[in-house]
């Protein structure tokens, strides 16, 4: 038998296709950093408006998603790993992901304000702005420090989250927002070492391709330094406790010791074990930013100082 | 053989329908949920509209004595 085809155009999006232009993965910890926030903060919320403020928040990260695969479509095509992503693939076209950028932008945010407050609101336009201008166009592909001011746009959820409950910003929030802003350089450039992707082919400077690896290892052990004071200094404020403070201790001492460890190696040693030290930090530094928020959700349930 | 076979470009579109019909319904349900719990803490939720509303009158405990007097 012969098949007829009377329409050969590119492949219709399904709709899983426009949730992965979402970018459910980054929207997870979206929600569970920015529910910490929100639960911690010393005004209590009513829980459905605490549930759809974290909703809100995590569409408004969702958008700026969407709108970082528009403007980075180019990019995708070339590496690997983001190949069969919905734009590269041909299941959705560049327009549709700006449309429902800028739509779920809008619409999260007006939420926001209503089920909130207009501040928490006006921070989440401020952080989708970050992300999808000021990181993902203006900086990604102009400087290697990319990284560590593009994590500040995923460090904004915990201070929207906080926003929300009091309407405002505080000691706490803004080190809630220090402990994943020095978090993300070390955690990424772990990774970095070891996937070693085609960014070079792509255009987008990173460290390890920029100033080398032994630069990129000397710069994740700096991180893990300056990064310990400060999760340590917000375990002695009003959201703290002594289970915060201690698996806060224990979790950045492991931390420094393994970007000490990534330090001491040469890339030979590296080489050598396929990566085995950098792999075990990476992972370790998922668990640390985890539990870090896990210890202030379980400090704020058995008691703060 | 019938003479309308399902084309894969069908179950995408179905797919999509679907979804943006449950998001839709999910979102009628949040913003009436949202209503109750607003309107149960007696949250601010008026906006202008050209009418004297009874939240700007004059709170009855704030009435003046005459008037209270002449009853």
């Amino acid at each position: 038998m012969t098949d007829i085809h009377a329409y050969e155009g590119a492949p219709e999006a399904e709709f899983g296709d426009y949730v992965a232009l979402l970018k459910p993965r980054v929207m997870s910890l979206v929600v569970f950093t920015a529910m910490v926030g929100l639960l911690v903060a010393p005004v209590d919320v009513h829980p459905f408006i605490a549930f759809c403020a974290v909703l809100f928040i995590a569409l408004g990260g969702g958008a700026s998603g969407a709108l970082n695969m528009w403007y980075d479509a180019d990019i995708d095509a070339v590496m690997l790993r983001t190949r069969n992503r919905p734009i590269p693939s041909g299941r959705v076209t560049r327009d549709e992901a700006l449309a429902i950028g800028i739509g779920l932008s809008g619409l999260a945010v007006m939420m926001l304000g209503l089920v909130a407050n207009w501040f928490a609101a006006g921070f989440l336009a401020f952080t989708i702005f970050f992300y999808a201008v000021v990181y993902t166009i203006w900086l990604k592909r102009w400087t290697p420090q990319n990284i560590v001011i593009g994590g500040a746009a995923g460090a904004f959820p915990p201070m929207i989250g906080w926003a929300c409950a009091t309407g405002g910003i505080s000691i706490e929030s803004l080190l809630m927002f220090a402990l994943i802003f020095f978090w993300t350089p070390p955690h990424f450039w772990a990774l970095a070492l070891f996937m070693k992707e085609d960014y070079h082919k792509a255009g987008v400077p990173m460290l390890t391709v920029t100033h080398g690896r032994a630069t990129t290892r000397r710069h994740i052990f700096a991180y893990t330094l300056v990064l310990a004071p400060f999760a340590i200094w917000l375990g002695l404020t009003s959201i703290g406790g002594p289970l915060y403070l201690t698996v806060s201790v224990v979790l950045n001492a492991l931390f420094i010791r393994g970007g000490w460890q990534i330090l001491r190696r040469d890339e030979d040693a590296a080489i050598a074990d396929g990566y085995a030290v950098e792999k075990r930090v990476f992972r370790l530094s998922l668990m640390y930013l985890f539990l870090h928020f896990l210890a202030l959700l379980a400090q704020d349930w058995v008691g703060t100082w | 053989m019938p003479m309308q076979t399902e084309h894969e470009l069908h179950r995408r579109r179905r797919s999509r329908n679907v979804g943006l019909g449950l998001v839709l319904a999910g979102f009628v349900v949040l913003v009436f949920g949202l209503t109750v719990v607003k309107v149960k803490q007696g949250d601010m939720m008026e906006a202008y509209d050209h009418q004297p509303r009874v939240s700007e009158l004059p709170r009855e405990d704030a009435l003046p004595a005459a008037e209270e007097a002449g009853e």
